[in-house]
């Protein structure tokens, strides 16, 4: 047993004790101020995980408040456990993004894991059965020890949770650019079905109702978790390895079905997830929201280690906990409920009505604070922002191809880079068929799952091309939602809405504040004109080690609504004699590009531009093709270009494909050039396709077992087997993984 | 016919088998929670897939110790069908239902695709609607599928025909390439790769539907011939 000796009053404030929790002078200042008092040691832990930018968005509040969040379809928006859309016969998708950067840089496996496990509980604890998981990931360049380590890790890691819980991990996104380094970045998503009938809220309403911990005990891991997510990285993180906390998907299962079991109970008022700040943030948040105070006595939380005090339980970031407020009297029938499973049902307190917070412990209050200064009143932060350097130079640069002597050769080498290569090696390791659901599965643009009992699916994806972000945030971010919707498009869905995870660097340097502002300007008019609202997410900042910053990386989590499983539609190529069809130009676009990285090591210039009136107006004429019918398969062009999206539709099946394309060698085959798309299309349908997409230009057909590409003027560009293009792109990350470093 | 579809706290492929036999065979599927002591309303016993008990230990390890598994051994003396399959063989093999046990794969990775199985026996209950030697496409999602006997265990499976399903390559290091066997008696089967996950042309094929039919027909057959 340990003894822990907390320092006084008088000592928080002389000693600037609090500064080690993360609250600044005039932040602790406020505290006094509000209290009317020298808070004591647990109290000034309350206001500091709950001030942390991971739970309060101080910096990013102002930045927030720029996305577009309604729609007519938008049941619930950004503030709850997750978001809630509409997708009619009265049921409804819940969805919520979340990063465990932190956390996965330091111990990978646990930090992937957990985060798997918190945005699991932020879907059920609305009330949804969650029915698949994604994810986005970026390391370093696949070539250290420990870069390799983080990268084998974080898969494990989120495999071991998804696979055990049993929800499918149906799809994502790996990256890899210096830029991560030291400072990977682990996003997990999870997509929920519910009825609208059992959507459940985080309120603690109706004084006297009894407050009842459920779930796992608590211990003392990932205490200040959330605030360690809100410093930047340093030499020293390593220390910080007892703030990441351990995950028990076992648990998990039992919490969820128990949960699920709960909501169908007319006896539960409110359910809210124990995640970052723990017991702290679920008890403020809930007593906030309802207008409403909590009185908490932390004997009665289930311990699973001995002499823990006040500070460590209403800290501690322990895995699979709720907090629940039910009818008076009920208790019995909910204690009896989670004994089914194994789990503790403890009542630790009462709603009340003053408006507080106030915890007992060993008989003595240890706490008493306004439940709306922890909850509402962090102070907002309007920093600085300022045009970088780089960003001016940039756009003064020329747009212009990089030097390419062999295309063919490069090609293959593009297909072997480890962003564009096949992802097979990570994906064969999560269960994505689990639930029997899973129409579409990992590999394709998006992954669609069928609502059972229904003849609609769910289509979605995760994006994001940091690299255009950091040349462009604005252009970059517009771009982000683009391609997340053409993801969703092209495989047979309408985008219904998105959550997103803004990881950024430190927010207080006026250039990455800069960053965060203009990528969300691009991200709302983005959101605006494609009708995908933002439902949701989180905000990653401080994404620096030692000093440098990673690229900016709003990931994008986009589902859509596939109204008929028959719109189903995959990127492989079905049939010979099928014609292809290229939708848009190609323009001298190279800034940014993964040919740009590979030729030059570096990259620099102009992001690719994008016109959102025409994507807009693109993906409305080819989700309107697909839906008549008049598609067989379909693919946005994204990083590598034509080429690599042309040898991207001969892997599923096998078949070739010989075309002709327009214009410039280089540019035609690798630009990165916007709002573009490759389908193939039957010659019998090929006039009403025509038709119904103006701009689509027949380039070709499908045809045996090479891939032929060729210039206007006939002359052989590329000419190569299938089996060799595709044995290059299968083979570079297990080749990768397998060499020394 | 009337399944149970036997649920321990971790299962997780419960749900998959149920709409199997609801959705596409049209028998009926009750799920039954791991404390019951009594199976006799039922014609079949299906031990899904998951982790039960979250498998820290040795996966099946601490469900065969379950109040439902002494049932579940009553059912297979009475002569009923068992099925278990991945976790469900797992919890077979740990209850010594079956001979062998599964060790991690290879490659100590869990491993989610579609793999090509050969139908080694196809005369028996769980069988009789394929061909011997027909090849079949079933996915397999597991960590711990590698198949392990010793030298004798495995002539006496070869001797009494007890090996039903081999992979047709080998990927998860499982001895002769073994994927599924059957007991002596010819009523409980274990196998690693999941037929209720290929049921349908939506969602990835219908070789598995073939292994559902067999019980049904045989237990029709039987239903008939005693009554």
């Amino acid at each position: 047993m340990s003894v822990t000796l907390e320092p006084n009053t008088q000592q928080i404030k002389e000693q600037k004790i609090y500064q080690q929790m993360g609250l600044s002078d005039a932040e602790f200042q406020m505290v006094e101020d509000i209290l009317g008092r020298t808070p004591n040691y647990t109290e000034t832990g309350l206001f500091s995980v709950m001030w942390s930018e991971h739970c309060s968005y101080k910096n990013s509040k102002p930045v927030l408040s720029k996305f577009p969040t309604k729609g007519d379809h938008v049941l619930q928006g950004p503030g709850e456990g997750a978001g809630i859309v509409d997708i009619g016969d009265g049921q409804a998708a819940v969805f919520k993004m979340e990063s465990h950067n932190h956390p996965s840089a330091i111990e990978p496996y646990q930090g992937a894991a957990t985060g798997v496990g918190g945005i699991i509980r932020d879907v059920f604890s609305m009330g949804a059965r969650p029915i698949a998981l994604l994810n986005s990931l970026r390391f370093g360049e696949l070539e250290t020890p420990r870069v390799k380590y983080l990268f084998e890790e974080v898969v494990a890691g989120i495999a071991g949770y998804g696979n055990c819980i049993g929800i499918p991990t149906v799809g994502g996104e790996v990256q890899f650019d210096a830029s991560y380094d030291g400072n990977p970045l682990v996003n997990a998503m999870c997509v929920g079905l519910i009825d609208h009938k059992d959507i459940q809220k985080g309120v603690a309403k109706g004084t006297g109702n009894p407050v009842m911990y459920v779930g796992a005990k608590t211990g003392r891991d990932g205490i200040h978790g959330a605030t360690f997510a809100s410093e930047e990285l340093t030499d020293a993180s390593d220390e910080k390895r007892p703030a990441v906390q351990v995950g028990d998907p076992f648990m998990e299962k039992l919490l969820l079905e128990a949960c699920l079991e709960l909501v169908k109970s007319d006896a539960l008022i409110g359910i809210q997830d124990m995640g970052a700040a723990g017991l702290t943030s679920s008890s403020a948040e809930m007593a906030s929201k309802a207008g409403s105070g909590i009185e908490m006595d932390l004997d009665h939380v289930p311990q699973r280690e001995t002499g823990m005090t006040a500070y460590e339980m209403m800290l501690s970031e322990s895995q699979e906990r709720m907090l629940i407020v039910v009818k008076q009297g009920r208790e019995p029938e909910i204690v009896e409920l989670f004994e089914k499973y194994g789990l503790d049902a403890v009542t630790v307190g009462r709603v009340t009505d003053d408006s507080t917070l106030r915890l007992k412990h060993k008989g003595e209050i240890v706490a008493e604070v306004p439940v709306d200064a922890l909850a509402e009143d962090a102070p907002v932060y309007h920093q600085k922002s300022s045009v970088p350097e780089y960003y001016r130079e940039f756009q003064s640069l020329p747009n212009e191809e990089p030097e390419v002597e062999d295309h063919q050769a490069t090609l293959v080498s593009l297909l072997k880079q480890p962003t564009i290569a096949s992802k097979e090696w990570v994906y064969n390791q999560y269960d994505h068929q689990v639930r029997t659901s899973t129409v579409v599965s990992p590999g394709s643009d998006a992954a669609v799952i069928r609502v059972r009992g229904t003849n609609k699916g769910l289509a979605m994806t995760t994006d994001c091309n940091s690299r255009y972000i950091y040349l462009d945030p604005e252009t970059g971010g517009k771009i982000a939602v683009a391609e997340a919707a053409r993801n969703v498009v092209v495989s047979g869905g309408r985008p219904l809405a998105i959550t997103d995870c803004l990881n950024f660097g430190n927010p207080e340097k006026p250039e990455i504040f800069w960053q965060l502002e203009k990528a969300a300007d691009g991200m709302s008019a983005a959101c605006l004109q494609l009708n995908a609202p933002v439902i949701g997410g989180n905000v990653s900042l401080y994404n620096e080690t030692n000093g440098t910053a990673i690229y900016p990386t709003p990931t994008i989590g986009l589902v859509g609504l596939v109204e008929d499983l028959k719109h189903v539609t995959t990127q492989d190529a079905k049939k010979q004699g099928d014609f292809v069809y290229l939708v848009g130009g190609s323009m001298t676009e190279f800034g940014g590009s993964e040919l740009q990285k590979m030729v030059e090591g570096r990259i620099f210039g102009k992001a690719p531009s994008i016109d959102l009136d025409v994507e807009a107006q693109r993906q409305s004429a080819i989700l309107t093709a697909i839906q008549q019918g008049l598609v067989q398969s379909a693919h946005d062009v994204a990083e590598g270009g034509v080429a690599v999206a042309l040898a991207e539709k001969t892997f599923g099946n096998g078949l070739g494909v010989d075309v002709s394309l327009a214009g410039s060698k280089t540019t035609a085959l690798f630009s990165e050039t916007q709002s573009r798309f490759l389908l193939t299309v039957s010659p019998e349908q090929a006039q009403a396709f025509e038709d119904t997409v103006k701009d689509a230009r027949k380039i070709g057909e499908v045809t045996g077992d090479r891939m032929i590409v060729k210039g206007e003027d006939g002359a052989v560009w590329i000419d190569e087997s299938v089996e060799t293009l595709r044995s290059a792109w299968k083979g570079a990350i297990p080749c990768l993984l397998k060499s020394e470093a | 016919m009337k399944f149970a579809v036997i649920v321990f706290p971790g299962s997780n492929c419960d749900l998959d088998m149920y709409h199997a036999i609801k959705d596409e065979l049209g028998e009926e599927a009750e799920y039954v929670w791991h404390d019951t002591h009594d199976l006799s309303g039922y014609d079949g016993i299906l031990l899904p897939g998951g982790f039960s008990y979250g498998d820290y230990l040795r996966a099946g390890a601490i469900a065969r110790f379950s109040g439902v598994m002494d049932e579940v051994r009553k059912a297979a003396e009475e002569g009923k069908p068992v099925l278990g399959i991945c976790n469900g063989f797992q919890i077979l093999t740990e209850a010594g239902l079956l001979p062998g046990m599964l060790m991690r794969n290879k490659d100590l990775k869990f491993t989610c695709r579609t793999v090509s199985l050969k139908v080694e026996n196809a005369h028996t209950l769980f069988t009789n609607e394929y061909k011997e030697g027909e090849e079949i496409r079933i996915p397999v999602a597991h960590g711990e599928g590698n198949y392990y006997c010793d030298d004798a265990t495995y002539q006496h499976l070869k001797d009494n025909n007890q090996i039903v399903f081999t992979y047709a390559e080998d990927f998860n290091g499982s001895r002769n390439n073994i994927a599924g066997i059957i007991n002596e008696r010819g009523n409980v089967l274990g196998m690693m790769p999941h037929p209720e996950r290929a049921v349908s042309d939506l969602i990835g094929g219908t070789d598995g539907l073939p292994l559902f039919r067999s019980i049904v027909k045989q237990w029709r057959e039987s239903h008939v011939s005693h009554a």
